[in-house]
């Protein structure tokens, strides 16, 4: 299991360090998959990245909390164990299939090299892997593929490729950070039937990162929504759907077009997100909220202010629940 | 009225460079027409590559048709070039994608958004492009008194609304905006579309509306045009379209549409990649499930119902 527990992040801004992620608790089991959901800028790549401790070298620095794999803490590791465990125990699928492959070496040695990295293979039997691997992401032609450049492939099939390369040392945990957002549509849903069939097939542990609640309803069994640097609400997918609790929620929901009678004005949340450091006292969406009342502003709401079963929400004044309007 | 009109539109691009002679030119818009009347959004859908954005920078005149004809209001302008063509610019303005790529991030908002009036309306004095500046900017729902800054001291959203008051500050009758929303969050993709929703009614604009995203176009499209590969493969009112696709592509796309609910939820099986076109006849027969032997030598022309396919979808009641 990987647990996120009460994690702080701080970001370098102007040489300041201002926090940008705030007691966040997450937790991820092998076999399913959870959403993290917000808009940009609200700390959610920002998570997802410190899981495998990237981003250190750019001014990121934990605070508080912990993250521990099995019960082991990620940020007590040696260097060596942490090399293991990136990409060997979790592996990342990032978002710009076009930027996130080595433009002059070949697929197969990049997917190679990641096997013997991890692998006690041979080259041979790492390229057998790889052509393997390959073929479970729909490439036919895997022989071929290895020998092209990244230059020579669409989106598309990089994107299935950079998933390949996540499988490629059998990981436990794969972090999806908009893995389908630079994609055409008519690719998004193969790009999410191969992702699902890959997490069922390995019962990996999925944290799927998005803005799109279109891909939530797809992919996740769980689902966590984010908002300047808190969880604003978590629980079960089907729950999160029926039953938005926190306004901020029902908001996201409410703007996409799929879901909008056509000829009316999309419903919209005015303002903006408050960047790290210009987080209001109280809940940090009251000033957006069209429920907020007086003591929405005066204390910090906790995260289960709110509570039905496994289904949270950081929110003193949660509406009584709808019934189901699916 | 029609504002714009294309006729037999042709573009290919030679295989690239260095290696032009090992390479064939490909169709990159092949035999499109339409038009575009006053007030009225048409939405060009389709993957990348179908040939979406090329179609609009040729109706632009960005780029050179190879035969065919654009028409902007009453004015065949496919051959104009240099000064008789900047004359008619102001006509169609056009709105791009990226709005961190798209602005100059070394010049102040209102130099970016007074550029147009400098060539179109050259007798205004500084204060009155200034004051016209302005005037857009509000128009487009931001605050003037950022006009001073610079675009990286705007959020993405926001510089998209410059994009768009750098393109209404001539007074076009046509915007044509490629992708203006797909690199934008949700809840800012939702104010962007009422804001062009507005303009519309408040100008009489009329939109060349450039898209992949089916539920986008859904609802802001009064009309349709289902590009595959360099053609028009369906066209019609987005309502028709829609609710009764006749080109398996158009299906296709429709069906690749996030679902709303987990409960709507189908296991798809993850299928082969393809994307391969096919040469000749109906280009799009190797994904079609429903081809038959005489798609290959299909001609590709819409029919009078206004789409392209031998053995359209049966409409179900």
């Amino acid at each position: 299991m990987l647990e996120i527990r009460d994690l702080s992040l701080s970001v370098t801004i102007e040489g300041n360090a201002v926090e940008a992620v705030s007691m966040l608790s997450l937790k991820l089991e092998a076999g399913s998959v959870l959403g993290l959901v917000g808009e940009s800028g609200c700390g959610k790549s920002l998570t997802a990245q410190s899981i495998l401790r990237l981003g250190e070298h750019q001014g990121v620095k934990k605070s508080d909390g912990d993250i521990l794999l099995d019960g082991d803490s990620l940020f007590e590791m040696s260097d060596e164990t942490l090399r293991r465990m990136r990409g060997g125990r979790i592996s990342m699928v990032f978002q710009e299939p076009m930027t996130a492959l080595n433009p002059v070496f070949t697929i197969g040695s990049q997917i190679t090299e990641v096997i013997r990295l991890h692998l006690d293979m041979s080259k041979r039997e790492a390229t057998a892997r790889a052509t393997e691997l390959l073929r479970d992401v729909g490439m036919e032609n895997a022989e071929q593929v290895l020998k092209q450049y990244p230059g020579a492939l669409s989106g598309g099939m990089r994107q299935r490729v950079l998933i390949a390369m996540a499988m490629a040392a059998d990981p436990d945990f794969i972090i999806a950070d908009e893995p389908t957002t630079a994609l055409d549509v008519s690719v998004q849903k193969r790009i999410i039937a191969l992702l699902l069939n890959s997490q069922k097939k390995r019962n990996l542990g999925l944290l799927l990162v998005t803005h799109d609640f279109g891909l939530v309803a797809e992919m996740c069994d769980e689902v966590a929504v984010m908002y300047a640097g808190q969880v604003v609400e978590s629980g079960p997918v089907a729950e999160i759907f029926n039953h938005p609790a926190h306004p901020y929620t029902r908001a996201l929901m409410g703007c996409r077009p799929e879901v909008s009678e056509v000829g009316q004005a999309l419903p919209v949340i005015g303002g903006q997100v408050p960047q790290p450091g210009q987080w209001p006292q109280g809940c940090h969406f009251a000033k957006r909220c069209p429920m907020a009342e007086n003591d929405c502003q005066q204390s910090a709401v906790a995260a289960d202010v709110w509570r039905h079963g496994d289904h949270i929400a950081r929110c003193l004044h949660v509406a009584p629940l709808q019934e189901d309007n699916s | 009225m029609s504002v714009l009109k294309v006729s037999g539109l042709n573009k290919t691009f030679s295989a690239g460079g260095m290696f032009r002679s090992i390479g064939k030119d490909k169709w990159a818009v092949n035999d499109v027409s339409f038009t575009l009347q006053a007030g009225e959004t048409l939405a060009i859908v389709g993957e990348s590559g179908s040939g979406k954005s090329t179609t609009a920078r040729l109706a632009m005149r960005l780029l050179k048709t190879d035969a065919g004809t654009v028409c902007w209001g009453e004015h065949d302008v496919s051959t104009l070039v240099g000064k008789a063509l900047r004359e008619h610019r102001s006509h169609i303005q056009m709105v791009f994608q990226d709005p961190f790529a798209s602005l100059n991030p070394r010049m102040k908002i209102w130099q970016t958004v007074e550029e147009g009036l400098r060539v179109h309306q050259p007798d205004l004095s500084s204060a009155q492009r200034r004051e016209k500046v302005a005037e857009t900017l509000q128009l487009c729902g931001l605050d003037a008194s950022g006009m001073d800054r610079y675009p990286h001291q705007f959020s993405g959203g926001q510089r998209q609304r410059i994009g768009i008051a750098r393109a209404l500050i001539v007074e076009p009758k046509v915007l044509a905006l490629d992708e203006p929303v797909s690199a934008l969050d949700v809840s800012v993709q939702a104010q962007i579309l009422n804001l062009l929703k507005e303009l519309q009614t408040a100008k009489g604009l009329a939109y060349l509306f450039i898209s992949h995203d089916l539920s986008v176009v859904r609802h802001i499209a009064d009309r349709v045009a289902v590009m595959f590969a360099g053609r028009i493969v369906e066209q019609g009112s987005a309502a028709e379209v829609f609710e009764h696709p006749h080109h398996p592509y158009t299906r296709a796309l429709l069906d690749a549409r996030p679902i709303t609910h987990p409960n709507e939820r189908q296991m798809l099986a993850p299928n082969e990649a393809t994307e391969a076109t096919a040469d000749f006849g109906c280009a799009y027969q190797p994904r079609c499930p429903y081809a038959k032997n005489d798609c290959s030598k299909f001609d590709g022309a819409l029919n009078a119902q206004g789409f392209a396919c031998l053995h359209p979808l049966v409409r179900h009641e």
